[in-house]
């Protein structure tokens, strides 16, 4: 059996999409048994590795997503306040995690989610899963953002030119989850 | 006691993050999300309105909770409005 890092951060702070794509990319290839809990000041992190190391270079796939903040003609926006609900944000993702994991044979799974103040441009979320083949990798990653999409305690406020406003949920969201 | 914490629009509009609600008395105190959200519209037109609205979700101990879901002293509730993140 391989091993499998689940890690879940939740970021005051931006973060580069690209150095957690290469940190997965160096955990297929040198691997840690050791699995640990810790909790910084510039947010939540948790990280659990199961399994043994006695296979590396098992993960023949990656498929990262990053979502972005979105600053569009019609719908322009400033900027972007993301709140969560500390401790069930990340029950919530751990579940999500397991239920995919039910589902495919994953190998590491990174979510990242920004919280605090956004501006356009800048990452709001990157979902990073391996598994030994493509087609488990690009499903799996669909699925966790989808159920992130609707059952992860996030709130977005938009600042606009006219105004500050909660973004609505939409029942689009709701659909792209009900499809699995 | 039970903590009841509030997040984003719905914090904002009952200008309150949270409450605690006494249990002492156990004939009063609430024992489901549905009694829970009787009392706290009890406290003005502003919690009445938004516990009249459909769209406020709970989540008990930071698990998802449905009006039915039992609740107990010690517990932490929270009400929220449909999520969007990602």
């Amino acid at each position: 059996m391989s091993a499998t890092n689940t890690r879940i951060r939740i970021l005051e702070d931006s973060f580069d999409p690209a150095a957690m794509s290469a940190e997965m990319t160096a955990s297929n290839i040198t691997r840690s048994t050791t699995g640990s809990t810790t909790r910084s000041t510039t947010g939540s992190h948790t990280e659990s590795t199961t399994g043994s190391s006695t296979e590396n270079n098992t993960h023949g796939a990656l498929v990262t997503f990053t979502g972005m903040v979105r600053d569009l003609v019609e719908n322009p926006v400033n900027a972007m306040l993301l709140e969560h609900y500390p401790g069930m944000t990340e029950r919530a993702l751990e579940a999500i995690i397991h239920k995919a994991r039910e589902r495919w044979t994953l190998g590491d799974i990174n979510i990242t989610h920004r919280v605090g103040m956004l501006y356009p441009g800048e990452p709001i979320v990157f979902v990073g899963v391996s598994s030994a083949h493509r087609r488990e990798a690009f499903e799996a990653c669909q699925f966790l953002m989808d159920y992130l999409k609707i059952e992860a305690p996030f709130w977005k406020k938009e600042f606009t030119p006219d105004g500050e406003h909660w973004v609505e949920a939409k029942s689009s969201d709701t659909d792209a989850a009900g499809r699995w | 006691m039970i903590k009841v914490l509030f997040f984003a629009q719905i914090r904002e509009r009952l200008n309150c993050a949270q409450v605690d609600i006494s249990t002492d008395k156990p004939s009063t105190a609430p024992s489901t999300i549905a009694e829970l959200k009787t009392l706290l519209a009890q406290r003005g037109d502003l919690w009445r309105l938004m516990f009249a609205e459909q769209q406020v979700l709970s989540a008990i101990n930071k698990v998802m909770s449905t009006n039915d879901s039992p609740i107990q002293a010690g517990d932490e509730v929270a009400f929220f409005p449909p999520v969007t993140g990602g």
